[in-house]
């Protein structure tokens, strides 16, 4: 900071505040205000759609009747199995692409984009062309897979115990190149000199996979499963479109469930209280999950 | 990045094996997009004939039905009609059909656009000005700061959505681009900063002290100095912006009905005679999807860049 005053115009510290104060700003009236409104709501019973009904204080009430309700916590097994699955599969297969697109042969930067596409669509858009593909009666998907192996008819979607396959399917299809990516710039950043050390040491292909290739992949695997993870804990748009959380209620996702409470039974307060609810056990599990990664990385 | 690799080098056997498996993963991960753009050079018929037809006879029904809303008539009324204007009129009067109007398609097409760019528009521009003082100026609370920015991405949208509804009603912003302008900017704004600061590190602060000694005022020296040394960060980040904002569904399907609604709450609402008009969906996706797969492919260096800049850097 050798440069000060001596230039013409505002000062370093107004342009700072003149450069931060909008984003600031912004976030505070858009993000933390709701949030804010969202948990002073939490305590009352106000309905949004009863406009003039003073809301009372309830205290803890609507806590109370989320927390007991068993249909939430279906709900809530339901977003874990889905976390579950997808997770792992996009763990592995993401894993799996990376390392081989690491062999860096020709043309592999095109087939990256091209692994990449799915993942910039639309989710609901994606959704919706998917409910096409399981079409019990003409969908490619069920062509495809009685063509291998003789299924008979089948409905990925009208099945309740299919349905949680169908949205982990097309979850994984969208986002393992989002795995693939992350865990590339992993691999790509592990230096050679360690594989030339092993290499010099005698040490297989296979000891350099385990002792040097994937310690160092590892924590930015956990990494992208770390954004994975918040975002499918809120998953929504997808699936809406794909099953609208049926049949019944096999695919009714935390998210679902919440926006079902929240905008078309109007139960502002008692949905806020979930809501707070689904943000306080996101961050609670993220947070114990970046200890756990940090612990991983340090080792 | 690149450092020779000697015997390091995978052998072209196994170059030639990581490749196949590749080039298979790619084609089945590719078979459901161009399924829907397939689906859209189908007619009605053909779209739900089974087994699935690889091979048809192109049509250009879907792209008709998704732009225009047609009414089934008898045929002594068809009859009656003076001769078809046009190729598409003579297509829907085939259908003993007439075309009563356009559709929403184009309205909410343009609505996409418009909040699309004006957001990120806005997101960058007010994220580049963030990144920048964050990059260079001691600023009180930097790191607590930088880390509230971040953490308002993680709220769940629905959470935040009544009390949004509740406050847009109250100041009119409900149902308006201006309003979901706003809203996209804010979500995005936490990238923008994270991403643009990740760049505007790497230009060196040497390049606007000489300006400034040469008689620049601070903002100057930003503006005509820092912003076009940070184009390629921008451009990245902007695409990112671009690619939420044209994809978002929860917000818009929650906050707008009418006049600020988006593409992706219109499409899947796209309904022909018994059922959803496939060839119609797959129009309205196929021309929804066409400008991020063009991006996508255009400019995957940057692209490919931002995605796996958070997790490079840390």
């Amino acid at each position: 900071m050798s440069v000060k005053k001596k230039f013409k115009g505002l000062s370093d510290k107004a342009v700072s505040w003149l450069f931060i104060g909008p984003t600031v700003l912004l976030l505070l009236a858009i993000n933390i205000y709701p949030l804010v409104y969202a948990i002073k709501m939490s305590f009352t019973n106000f309905y949004a759609n009863k406009i003039g009904r003073e809301p009372q204080f309830v205290g803890l009430k609507n806590y109370i009747k989320v927390l007991n309700k068993e249909a939430i916590w279906e709900k809530m097994q339901v977003t874990a199995s889905f976390m579950f699955w997808t997770l792992l599969l996009q763990a592995i297969i993401g894993l799996g692409l990376a390392l081989l697109l690491n062999r860096k042969f020709k043309g592999n930067e095109l087939l990256t984009t091209l692994i990449v596409l799915p993942m910039m669509l639309s989710p609901a858009v994606v959704g919706v062309f998917w409910t096409y593909l399981y079409n019990p009666q003409v969908g490619l998907f069920n062509y495809v897979v009685n063509f291998f192996y003789d299924l008979g008819s089948f409905d990925m979607i009208g099945s309740s115990t299919l349905a949680p396959w169908a949205i982990v399917i097309v979850d994984t299809w969208m986002w393992t190149p989002f795995t693939m990516l992350i865990c590339l710039a992993g691999l790509r950043s592990v230096p050679n000199y360690l594989y030339e050390a092993a290499e010099v040491d005698r040490a297989s292909k296979w000891q350099q996979f385990i002792y040097i290739t994937l310690p160092s992949v590892l924590p930015f695997l956990l990494l992208a499963l770390l954004f994975r993870g918040i975002e499918n804990f809120k998953m929504f748009d997808m699936v809406v479109e794909l099953t609208s959380g049926g049949p019944g209620s096999a695919t009714e996702l935390a998210s679902i469930n919440l926006k079902r409470e929240a905008f078309e039974k109007w139960k502002t307060g008692y949905s806020s209280a979930f809501a707070v609810i689904l943000f306080v056990t996101i961050f609670g599990f993220g947070n114990v999950y970046v200890k756990v990664m940090n612990k991983i990385k340090e080792r | 990045m690149d450092t020779s690799r000697s015997y390091l080098e995978p052998s072209s056997f196994s170059k030639k094996m990581a490749a196949a498996i590749i080039i298979v993963y790619a084609v089945i991960t590719l078979i459901p997009i161009s399924w829907m753009v397939m689906t859209s050079f189908k007619n009605v018929d053909s779209a739900i004939s089974y087994p699935p037809e690889v091979l048809f006879e192109p049509s250009l029904e879907g792209y008709v039905n998704l732009f225009t809303n047609r009414s089934r008539q008898s045929q002594e009324y068809l009859d009656s009609l003076p001769p078809p204007e046009n190729w598409y009129e003579e297509l829907v009067r085939s259908r003993e059909m007439v075309i009563t109007g356009p559709s929403k398609f184009l309205g909410r097409y343009s609505n996409s656009m418009i909040i699309g760019f004006g957001s990120t528009f806005a997101s960058v521009f007010l994220g580049a000005l963030a990144a920048y003082a964050f990059s260079r100026f001691r600023v009180p609370l930097k790191d607590d700061l930088l880390f509230f920015i971040l953490s308002t991405r993680m709220f769940p949208p629905i959470a935040v959505a009544v009390p949004i509804f509740i406050m847009y009603r109250k100041l009119g912003l409900g149902d308006t681009h201006l309003g979901m302008i706003i809203l996209y900017t804010v979500v995005n704004l936490s990238l923008a900063v994270w991403l643009l600061k990740g760049f505007m590190d790497e230009i060196p602060k040497e390049y606007e002290e000489a300006a400034m000694i040469d008689g620049y005022s601070r903002l100057q020296a930003f503006f005509k100095v820092v912003l076009p040394q940070a184009m390629t960060g921008i451009a990245a980040t902007a695409i990112f912006c671009m690619i939420f904002s044209w994809n978002e569904y929860a917000f818009a399907v929650l906050l707008t009905q009418f006049n600020a609604q988006t593409a992706p709450p219109f499409i899947p609402t796209i309904i022909g005679e018994g059922g959803l008009d496939w060839p119609a969906i797959g129009a309205g996706t196929t021309l929804f999807l066409l400008p991020v797969m063009i991006f996508t492919i255009i400019l995957r260096k940057h692209l490919l860049r931002g995605i796996t800049f958070g997790a490079v850097r840390k």
